[in-house]
């Protein structure tokens, strides 16, 4: 070999993760199929392979499973909160026991690299069910009044981006507070919720507390409709929150929503150069992009930003794009043929509109779903890429000349997710920081998750906070 | 196993630094049953004993103290989960101490194990139950949060050897401090015997330290030593107590009274957060946002 | 004389211009170095890019001896360790350099020669370096005559750290002067930080760019005598300052992480920061070196494992 030090592939083993054929729906305690007999394929985006055959629920599967967390709700509800804490710990360990088998399944079905499920993923997982589990016997103390009261069965409904942590941000605070569960996870990546199942039953969870309905579009809607359904979470496209707020309008359900994203990564000239590119390549090719508060528009200061953009492309020649079970990958595949359309479509009408397209020089694999890292330079506020969200590996960057005008700029958006700040004066930090109208502003970093951190949106990025004492309130009946 | 098989005494060592010494007096006394039968022979701890748990005391409170949160939490419910492996032990040995039928001392076994779940989920919401950011009337982001306050010398309950003295332990450390503990001087053997708990469930050394033998003896060098910060007076009787805060008064040591004599300490109870808020400083940082400059910019 | 870099002549016109030249580089947030740092850590090195890693390392090893209690025997076993580092595998090449102090280089020089391993010299009073500057390049100037390819001095931690950096940058220049050689090559300068002692990242960044408009050929972590050595991140952040000051200036500097480098797993992941920061030019013992001594051993057990499949053990590499 001659000097260039290449990386030997590092596949992490697939032998970990036992993948079943077929799986049904997990109704009551109960794998089951569907009432109608409906099942999906689920695929590896990286390689296009079927993992396996995945029961699809209907409005039928829809009514028997909220049927059966109502049933469990009354036992469940009245359970000591000691008690539910203890079903959370114990799934908050099996989750640890098991996550390098959830890890490569995850990769496997979602198409991400192993180095962000084994290091991201299952740790925040597991982590936020030890939270939650902490909380289910100390409501008293949350600030909520004395014993506050869970809403009764929730409807869940997640998406493809991160499907076990937003599983987990989902069910383990809705647990904890008394509440049952019927949560619908994306058609494309079911596997792991099912997976979840299974380590409920090894848990001992009463049936019925938990109930998981791979399927659809239409179950989704069957659920957030259902009349037994007292409560509404749901992750995903603005476009399908603002349907699900009119799903719910004149109904008692409460609802919080998750909703897109098109986040400001601001830097200013006495930033760590260093580090805000790291926090760069993080906001916004973390799980390729495909982050709700993605910091997927680059706001530089204008004296700096020849400096930035030159750091910023020598460090994505670095990144590693290709199989997300080689423990060296950074880049792994998108999840969908479809959301690589949306991308890929997203990003020609950018150079349609005159941005200046640069990608990051690597070979893409032939089978599969693949988008180079890619960012868009000579970007104004009047471009698609600035203004809508594209969730993938595509960076839009802005310049700014003065902190108000970044402001302007970062706020100048339907959206409201998150920010970031990038500068080491303190006072610069904090100011800005109080005129985002964002949900999460990171300074100095980016993409950080902690489950004692409250999360989400302002304006058209949903209502309604995931995490920390706060995420207790949207399972409690608090009004 | 044969009925006429000869047991195994088990020797009762002290839990200091993560190692189990004995005295370094060489004394022991005698622990009896609440019916007077002999049991084991306890170390007697000396002021010496206390002065070098201290010093493992402090040793550790750095590395505790700065662990997160989490990973606290993690290891209280470590503790928690290698008690249920060692139930029966810990039954038998509160049945002795405490003259209870076995299914009694079950209870409280049971007890003392949710107990360690319990503060393992306080380790990460405290802050957040009573710190939080200020609304100062300036240009100002100002936050409260609770930091430990040191070392704490403990003195656990004489009569509820095992749910009490988890009681005034766990939440000692569920917030970052560390330990000096006094066993219950007349039933000191499950304290002696949790050391060995703790000291297999990922507890860094040194973060609690376990000392049997006459209250007044050891706690009165703790109460007036100078690199403790707070003292926990639970098992003292009221005339001790009142000597042992005065002697704390002299490097302004935090103390936890006693419960009033006539309230009996009932360590079934939803142990609330008390014990925690306790030991704890609060620290309030200030940082400007940013002056409001001639322009109204306020960058 | 050597001469400050052009591109920056200014910045060391005189103690306000470096001073401010300095204070002006970007800051360096730790949170995010060190997780930089460690996510390159993850970096998962098997098979042939091991066994190049592996030979890469045992390439750059500056294998030291620097004991009070060091002896001509005592080198000359080491001179003979670097060149034949594996006596039952010829093919495993020899390590870059021995390091040693000034009384013994000559032992050194003489034990190498023809060999093609270098002779470092620590000088400059290391490791502290508290001593008058005429000492210091006293010391320098013996270690160069005894025939040192190669000088490793320790910077002026105390004149540095209460902000007299041009007295830092004099000196420097200064020993540089003396490792001229009007008959042979000039012996390349090593600038040692010590950057256990300068405590903040930030510092660390502004001495490298202290030593490098200095004339330093190698930027060097630590003296391995004191607390806190080589960290992947403090190497990280001086892979970067020679990477920016290469781009500014053309000039290409070498590092050299030393000290508390003992397996070759960690070896692996400095040369994975060297890879994905400095770039593939800094993967050669001319650009990186590892001050160490017991992971030479280690690096051979790796290497014997690779070639037979079995763990090694102590019994199966020398001795030194």
């Amino acid at each position: 070999m001659a000097s260039a030090f290449e990386y030997a592939p590092a596949p992490e083993s697939r032998a970990v993760v036992d993948i079943a054929p077929s799986y049904g729906l997990f109704i009551d305690g109960e794998f089951a199929e569907a009432a109608d007999g409906k099942v999906f394929k689920t695929v590896s985006p990286s390689t296009e392979e079927v993992l396996s055959e995945v029961a699809q629920a209907g409005a039928a599967d829809v009514d028997r499973a909220v049927k059966a967390a109502r049933r469990a709700f009354e036992k469940w509800s009245a359970l000591p909160g000691s008690e539910r804490a203890k079903y959370l710990f114990r799934i908050a360990r099996i989750i640890q026991e098991r996550s390098r088998e959830l890890a490569v399944l995850e990769t496997l079905d979602n198409g991400k690299p192993i180095r962000e499920t084994r290091d991201a993923d299952l740790p925040l997982v597991a982590a936020h069910f030890f939270y939650y589990a902490g909380w289910a016997d100390k409501l008293d103390h949350a600030g909520y009044g004395p014993n506050p009261a869970p809403l009764g069965v929730a409807g869940q409904v997640i998406p493809w981006n991160f499907p076990l942590l937003m599983l987990a941000w989902k069910i383990a605070p809705a647990l904890a507070t008394g509440n049952t569960v019927v949560l619908k996870p994306a058609e494309t990546t079911p596997l792991s919720a099912l997976f979840f199942a299974d380590i409920c039953r090894q848990a001992g969870l009463p049936k019925g507390v938990v109930n998981i309905l791979p399927g659809y579009g239409d179950a989704g809607a069957a659920l957030v409709e259902h009349e037994d359904v007292n409560k509404v979470a749901f992750t995903g496209s603005t476009a399908v929150g603002k349907a699900i707020a009119r799903q719910v309008a004149g109904t008692d359900k409460k609802v919080t929503l998750e909703l897109g994203g098109k986040g400001a990564n601001i830097v200013f000239d006495d930033a760590p150069i260093d580090q805000a590119v790291e926090g760069i390549v993080t906001g916004i090719f973390f799980n390729q992009g495909q982050v709700c508060c993605a910091g997927s528009r680059l706001l530089v200061q204008e004296s700096v930003q020849d400096e930035l953009l030159d750091a910023l492309k020598r460090r994505l020649t670095t990144l590693r794009l290709g199989d997300p079970l080689d423990k060296n990958t950074d880049i792994g595949a998108i999840n969908s043929a479809e959301q690589l359309a949306r991308i890929t479509a997203l990003t020609e009408t950018g150079e349609a509109e005159g941005a200046e397209r640069w990608s990051a020089p690597c070979e893409l694999p032939s089978a599969g779903y693949w988008f180079a890292p890619t960012l868009f330079t000579n970007v104004t506020q009047a471009h698609t890429i600035a203004r809508d969200e594209i969730f993938g590996p595509v960076l839009s960057v802005l310049s700014f000349r003065t902190p108000d005008e970044a402001v302007a700029k970062a706020n100048n958006s339907q959206y409201g997710l998150s920010a970031g700040i990038w500068t080491e004066k303190g006072s610069r930090i904090l100011a800005v920081a109080n005129k985002l109208r964002a949900g999460v502003v990171w300074a100095n970093t980016f993409n950080k998750f902690d489950p004692t951190s409250p999360f989400g949106g302002y304006k058209e990025s949903g209502f309604g906070r995931e995490g920390g004492r706060h995420g207790l309130e949207a399972y409690l009946d608090v009004r | 196993m044969s009925d006429n098989r000869l047991s195994v005494f088990k020797t009762y060592k002290l839990y200091v630094g993560g190692k189990f010494p004995r005295s370094e007096s060489g004394r022991v006394y005698e622990v009896t049953d609440s019916k007077g039968k002999w049991l084991a022979n306890a170390p007697q701890s000396s002021r010496k004993d206390a002065r070098d748990a201290v010093v493992a005391a402090r040793k550790a409170f750095g590395g505790w103290s700065g662990a997160t949160a989490y990973n606290r939490g993690q290891v209280l419910y470590r503790v928690a989960e290698m008690l249920e492996g060692r139930k029966d032990q810990f039954v038998r040995e509160v049945a002795d101490a405490e003259g209870l039928s076995k299914s009694k001392a079950a209870a409280v076994v049971d007890a003392a194990i949710d107990r360690w779940v319990w503060y393992a989920g306080w380790t990460d919401k405290i802050g957040q139950v009573v710190g939080g950011a200020n609304p100062v009337a300036g240009p100002f982001f100002n936050l409260s949060t609770p930091e430990p306050t040191g070392v704490v010398a403990v003195l656990a309950p004489q009569e509820s050897s095992f749910l009490g003295l988890v009681s005034v332990i766990a939440p000692v450390i569920a917030t970052g401090n560390t330990a000096v503990v006094i066993a219950s001087a007349d039933s000191p053997l499950p304290a002696l015997s949790l050391g060995e708990v703790l000291a297999t469930s990922d507890l860094p050394g040194g973060v609690v330290n376990v000392l049997s033998g006459r209250t007044a003896e050891i706690a009165t060098p703790l109460a007036s030593h100078q690199d403790v910060n707070a003292i926990d007076l639970t098992g003292a009787d009221t005339g001790l107590a009142k000597e042992l805060e005065i002697a704390a008064a002299d490097n302004l040591k935090r103390v936890l009274r006693p419960q009033p004599v006539d309230g009996a300490a009932d360590w079934t109870a939803d142990p609330g957060t008390h014990r925690l808020t306790a030991f704890l400083e609060t620290k309030t940082v200030w940082h400007p946002t940013g002056a409001l400059g001639v322009s109204g910019s306020s960058y | 004389m050597p001469t400050t870099a052009p591109a920056f002549s200014d910045a060391t016109a005189s103690d306000s211009a470096l001073r401010r030249f300095l204070h002006g580089l970007p800051g360096v947030d730790a949170v995010g170095l060190e997780a930089r740092a460690a996510s390159l850590g993850t970096r998962s090195i098997k098979t042939t890019a091991k066994a190049y890693a592996i030979d890469l390392a045992i390439s750059m090893i500056d294998l030291t001896t620097l004991e009070g209690a060091d002896t001509p025997g005592k080198v000359r076993a080491l001179a003979a360790k670097a060149v034949n580092p594996d006596p039952t595998d010829r093919t495993t090449p020899r390590t870059a350099a021995v390091c040693v102090y000034p009384d013994m280089a000559a032992t050194a020089v003489a034990a190498l020669a023809g060999s093609g391993v270098k002779v470092a010299s620590v000088a400059t009073a290391f490791p502290a370096g508290r001593a008058a500057l005429d000492v210091k390049l006293a010391d320098v100037r013996d270690a160069v005559a005894a025939g040192s390819d190669e000088i490793d001095m320790v910077i002026d931690r105390g004149a540095f750290l209460s902000g007299r950096y041009l007295k830092v940058y004099e000196e420097i220049l200064a020993v540089k002067a003396e490792c001229a050689r009007a008959d042979g090559p000039d012996a390349r300068l090593k600038v040692i930080f010590e950057t256990g002692e300068l405590s903040t990242y930030d510092n660390i960044r502004r001495a490298s760019w202290l030593g490098m408009l200095a004339g330093a050929d190698f930027i060097k972590t630590s003296t391995g005598k004191v607390g806190t050595n080589a960290t992947p991140a403090n190497t990280l952040l001086m892979l970067e300052a020679v990477r920016d000051f290469r781009a500014q200036t053309g000039v290409q500097i070498g590092v050299k992480p030393a000290g508390g480098i003992r397996t070759s797993k960690d070896a692996i992941k400095f040369l994975v920061l060297v890879n994905e920061t400095a770039g593939e030019d800094w993967l050669d013992n001319h650009w990186f070196r590892f001050g160490a001594s017991s992971l030479l051993n280690d690096l051979l057990m790796q290497r014997q494992k690779l070639s037979t499949g079995r763990y090694s053990g102590p019994d199966y590499v020398t001795v030194d």
